[in-house]
């Protein structure tokens, strides 16, 4: 086994051990903005994607590239923007939370659209 | 040059580390999402230095990333927050096909007889990410309601389940042990694809987010098994942190539902007969109580405790703000209003506090399932809107039941139970509820929106 090799799987195996370890308590209400928030971490298949394009010189290639780098990208930025959205919501109520009552003038932008009738 | 390379990347998977310990505690958790961001860019900045860019290779890049980036940013703009879990499960799809195309072009580069370090992990990664990307395809369209949500099964399912895994299994032999052909693993490829369609097909709709959380492991994996082929560290830890989280994730959903995950992925094999049987046998000739508005709006008024249920009826109809203004004309008369959280209530656990406190609804009127479970017997009435499944008592009785064994909310202790629903259709489970027919319950038909708009007339007028 290749020095090379051994180093990488000594980083596969703390990083199972990280990734349980760090999130093993999540209250419920998390659940759903962790998920979206490890998808968007996965992501990081663009730094794959964007290693096979780079070379890129023949036409199988250049498919394969330009499919894989705007699938990896949509990824990568979907899962971050949609994650801050709803994360957004929570920091609106916590500042509440704490004692500021005119929230109305604070509400998100995306609060704002998402109501047209209120 | 390489050092420096390295040591971002390390920067980089502190910044994921990071990330994800803020995401798991509510106060911290955007900023934790901002860190991992940051992480995401410094992993990429520091790729691109060692890269031999072919001209078409720039073009190409260029093109992808603005693409992608419009399509996901303008997504994940516009999705109402309804829509979450299916945009979700999108995003994951498109990591994990990306992952099976990067492992397509790194066979294709390596030749016939690649070393088996190099060929196992992209075998794997092609099995795995289109799995992930089909699977998450059918969750979207199920969650979407561009099929039905229902289990889908047929005779002989196992058995072209089995034979499809044992050709993928065939496959990956081939191209380990034989030779490394373009036609082997391209039809590695579609096997896999039909296998992540015919693993979700007799998946029920309400378990979904489960199934979007193990896809989103499986991705995280497929995204490590690359990280081996390209000799990348960041991908390596990345791909990884998110499969070891997104699993523990996984258990923790199928826990909130008091359901085991192979219950949850196989429990529609054997159990399609005994559920059908029994919504049949629960039609046959039970009355419902219906109310007026009018009706409904008085008892509320005259109450002292309410406790509002609300469901994902309650989120498709956009009725989260008409919701928060009943609960404020009720303690303008002294009404005490709380809000019971089923953990999973809406599509996703946590999907309903996020819908409530879009609507600003005050942080201490919503309550966790376990800590207002024994509230609801001193509650003069509990107000369902558009849940069905969360307070279903067969869960508790029947032993039959799709949904036995799931924690519910006791909405069923209430002195009166006022159930707002569009009509008498069973909920997402695809099973009927009990509580309908109770004595004590009040049925309130039409859009949750329009209703709740109604209520809160009749309690002003009252």
């Amino acid at each position: 086994m290749s020095n090379e090799l051994l180093n990488e799987l000594t980083f596969f195996v703390l990083s199972i051990f990280v990734g349980i370890e760090v999130i093993s308590k999540v209250p419920t209400i998390l659940h759903t903005p962790l998920m979206s928030g490890t998808n968007a971490i996965h992501g990081i298949i663009l730094v794959g994607a964007i290693v096979i394009a780079a070379g890129a010189n023949s036409p199988v290639n250049i498919i394969l590239g330009v499919v894989a780098v705007t699938l990896a990208t949509t990824n990568v930025v979907g899962g971050f923007v949609v994650t801050d959205r709803m994360l957004e919501m929570f920091k609106g109520r916590a500042g509440r939370a704490q004692g500021a009552p005119n929230q109305s003038q604070k509400q998100s932008p995306a609060t704002k659209e998402s109501t047209p009738a209120k | 040059m390489t050092t420096l390379i390295e040591l971002a990347y390390l920067v980089a998977a502190v910044c994921f580390i990071l990330g994800l310990k803020q995401l798991s505690s509510p106060k911290g958790a955007r900023n934790g999402n901002f860190i991992a961001a940051v992480g995401m860019v410094i992993a990429l900045l520091a790729t691109l230095p060692l890269l031999h860019f072919t001209t078409a290779g720039v073009i190409i890049i260029v093109i992808g990333v603005v693409i992608g980036a419009a399509v996901g940013s303008v997504g994940a703009r516009m999705v109402k927050m309804t829509a979450i879990p299916q945009m979700v499960a999108l995003f994951n799809g498109v990591g994990g096909g990306a992952a099976a195309l990067v492992a397509v072009a790194e066979l294709l580069s390596f030749g016939q007889h690649p070393a088996f370090a190099e060929a196992f992990p992209s075998v794997f990664s092609i099995v795995i990410g289109s799995v992930s990307f089909a699977g998450s395809m059918v969750a979207f369209a199920k969650l979407q309601e561009l099929m039905t949500g229902k289990p889908i099964t047929y005779p002989g399912q196992q058995i072209v389940n089995g034979i499809l895994a044992a050709a993928i299994l065939g496959f990956v032999i081939a191209v380990l042990a034989v030779a490394s052909i373009p036609f082997s693993f391209i039809s590695l490829m579609v096997l896999a694809l039909v296998l992540g369609v015919a693993f979700v097909l007799p998946i029920g709709g309400a378990d979904m987010p489960v199934v979007i959380s193990l896809l989103n492991a499986f991705t995280g994996l497929a995204v490590a098994a690359s990280g081996f082929t390209l000799n990348n560290f960041a991908l390596i830890v990345a791909g990884t942190l998110v499969g070891a989280s997104g699993s523990l994730l996984t258990k923790l959903m199928s826990d909130a539902m008091g359901r085991s995950l192979a219950n949850v992925l196989f429990g529609a094999f054997g159990q399609t007969q005994t559920g059908t049987a029994a919504a049949v046998a629960g039609k046959e000739g039970r009355s419902v109580r219906s109310g007026s508005a009018e009706d409904i709006g008085t008892l509320l008024a005259y109450s002292q405790r309410v406790i509002i249920v609300p469901g994902y009826g309650l989120a498709v109809a956009q009725a989260q703000h008409a919701a928060r203004e009943l609960a404020d004309v009720l303690e303008k008369r002294g009404v005490e209003v709380t809000y019971a959280i089923h953990p999973v209530a809406g599509r996703m656990p946590g999907h309903m506090n996020v819908l409530l406190a879009e609507a600003n609804v005050p942080y201490e009127q919503l309550k966790e399932m376990d800590e207002v479970n024994d509230e609801f017997k001193n509650a003069d009435v509990a107000l369902i809107v558009g849940a069905n499944d969360v307070v279903n008592p067969s869960a508790r009785n029947a032993p039959g039941s799709p949904i036995y064994g799931m924690p519910i909310l006791n909405a069923d202790q209430a002195k009166n139970i006022v159930f707002m629903k569009r009509s008498m259709r069973p909920g997402f489970a695809g099973i009927d509820n009990d509580l309908m027919f109770d004595p004590k319950t009040l049925m309130f038909f039409g859009d949750a929106k329009d209703s709740l708009t109604k209520l809160v007339a009749a309690v002003k007028a009252a």
